[in-house]
């Protein structure tokens, strides 16, 4: 910790956990999707189930996969400016089993037809922690870099993405494998220490069975 | 000696000895740690501070309203009020307007800096940019004045908690005002000793504060509670500045804060299940934000 967490960080009100956190889910949702969206639909559980219009976690969610910053001002107008883009956002108050009460379920189709889903918790001071990743389970937290990696499930497409990360000299510091069944879709999240080349992203992406591969900075 | 922040008297201690303000005590220890000039610690704390002023400018006006239309328009009221000094003059009335300018803000959500929680925002925007334009305080000071509030926020995270969820609005409000109250002491011209007394007495006024807000929205009674939280700062800091001393010291103060935050019941730490929240009227009003009535049966969520 350091000053800056505690003046700071600079948002949009009013809850770091309703608002902050729930920009940085919608964000990295996008980040994943990689591609404009035209169709959000967005699951909430728990407190973001009940109280997400009085705490504007909706617009605060629409606004993060509008691509907004926490502490973007248009945050407040997201629901109207997604509805100027083209971006088609709706809301559904569920349960979720065994989820943090601050838990989002973010269902995201591009403008080329792709969809992912993304379930991440919102868990206090603007933190989030992302949970599930098409249905697979992960576990990211944005607190280092990360690059999620959806792949098929074949021999050596570990390897083969680690060995692109080592050549580099990056250091990982948490890897976790999930995936659908055998043979299927699979998810790596790899967690690095300290920043690497943008262009790292982009030869994993072209590795063998790779289907796509993002990356976030801290956030 | 590496300095941290596990303790406060060690701290001003330190300051005491070396002859030097807390604030440059905590930003040259901060620039060391991150390896970078204390210039460039300084410029960014300089920013978090436009962004207070900014937000204390917008939250003023006439329109504010928050998103579940419950609150709004009071910084307006009383920075009408404070044209003529109220009653207690401008540096206390300006305060108040201040500190409900910003939280009103945030609940409008509008841009803030969490100072330390956005629950407590308005409360160290409204004492150092008091001190800013109602005392002709050099910004410079204001800004540095920050970190010695920082440093204060980081003794309390690291000890106790600064989340209303673990320890009640003490750990929100009652932090923001002792963080207030040390760095008005500083731009009062204190010593740091001083600094750790106000701190000290701010912290034992808000002891037992608990966090029942109203349909669990950062609003009712929050936003009150930070104009609340500025006059207990200006309160603390004019004590110590007169050579008051708390008689249990600052560091003791914030363990037993951390002994009742978890002696407190959840149903008064940020459920709503509680206080202020399950009045007639908190029912009511969580009714008319979300259509349904108030008060969750125990399903561990947060209504």
């Amino acid at each position: 910790m350091d000053v800056f967490d505690i003046i700071g960080p600079v948002m949009i009100g009013p809850s770091s956990s309703h608002t902050a956190g729930a920009a940085r889910i919608g964000r990295i949702a996008r980040a994943l999707l990689g591609e404009r969206p035209v169709c959000a639909r967005i699951e909430l559980h728990g407190s973001f189930a009940k109280t997400y219009k009085g705490h504007g976690t909706d617009r605060a969610l629409a606004g993060g996969i509008l691509g907004m910053e926490p502490d973007d001002e248009r945050i407040r107008d997201s629901l109207s400016i997604a509805r100027r883009e083209g971006l088609d956002v709706r809301f559904f108050p569920v349960h979720l089993d065994d989820a943090h009460p601050n838990t989002a379920r973010v269902t995201l189709k591009g403008e080329s037809g792709r969809e992912i889903t993304l379930q991440g918790a919102s868990v206090g001071g603007g933190s989030i922690h992302v949970t599930q990743v098409n249905g697979m389970a992960v576990d990211v937290s944005g607190e280092h870099t990360t690059l999620i990696v959806l792949h098929r499930d074949a021999p050596g497409t570990i390897a083969a993405v680690t060995e692109e990360l080592s050549r580099r000299g990056v250091n990982i510091c948490n890897f976790r494998l999930a995936r659908a069944c055998k043979g299927g879709n699979a998810v790596m999240t790899i967690e690095v220490d300290g920043t690497v080349d943008a262009d790292l992203n982009h030869c994993v992406e072209q590795l063998p069975n790779v289907l796509s591969s993002t990356m976030l900075l801290p956030v | 000696m590496e300095l941290d922040f596990t303790n406060l008297s060690a701290l001003v201690c330190e300051a005491g000895r070396q002859g030097v303000p807390l604030s440059q005590l905590v930003l040259e220890q901060q620039a060391r740690q991150a390896e970078q000039e204390p210039e460039v610690l300084y410029r960014r704390m300089r920013d978090q501070y436009a962004v207070m002023a900014q937000a204390v400018c917008a939250g003023s006006e006439k329109g504010v309203r928050s998103t579940s239309g419950l609150t709004g328009g009071d910084g307006y009221r009383m920075q009408q009020a404070a044209r003529n000094g109220g009653l207690t003059g401008p540096v206390f009335t300006g305060a108040l307007a201040r500190a409900l300018a910003v939280s009103e803000w945030n609940a409008a959500m509008g841009r803030i800096v969490a100072a330390p929680t956005a629950g407590s925002c308005g409360i160290l925007p409204a004492a150092v940019l008091t001190m800013q334009q109602e005392r002709q305080i050099p910004e410079r000071d204001c800004v540095m004045s920050l970190f010695t509030a920082a440093a204060v926020g980081l003794v309390i995270a690291h000890n106790a908690t600064l989340s209303g969820a673990q320890g009640g609005c003490q750990a929100e409000c009652g932090s923001a005002s002792a963080m207030a109250a040390a760095a008005l002491v500083e731009l009062g011209g204190g010593t740091p000793a001083m600094a750790e007394q106000a701190v000290a007495i701010a912290l034992k006024n808000t002891l037992g504060l608990v966090c029942d807000p109203v349909a669990g929205l950062v609003e009712i009674p929050c936003i009150k509670r930070n104009a609340a939280g500025v006059a207990n700062a200006l309160c603390a800091a004019e004590l110590a500045l007169a050579g008051i001393q708390s008689a249990i010291p600052a560091d003791e103060v914030i363990q037993a804060m951390k002994r009742v935050g978890d002696a407190m019941p959840a149903a008064l730490r940020e459920t709503a299940e509680g206080g202020l929240a399950t009045t007639p009227t908190g029912r009511k009003l969580f009714e008319q934000v979300f259509g349904t009535p108030g008060g969750c049966q125990g399903c561990g969520c947060n209504q």
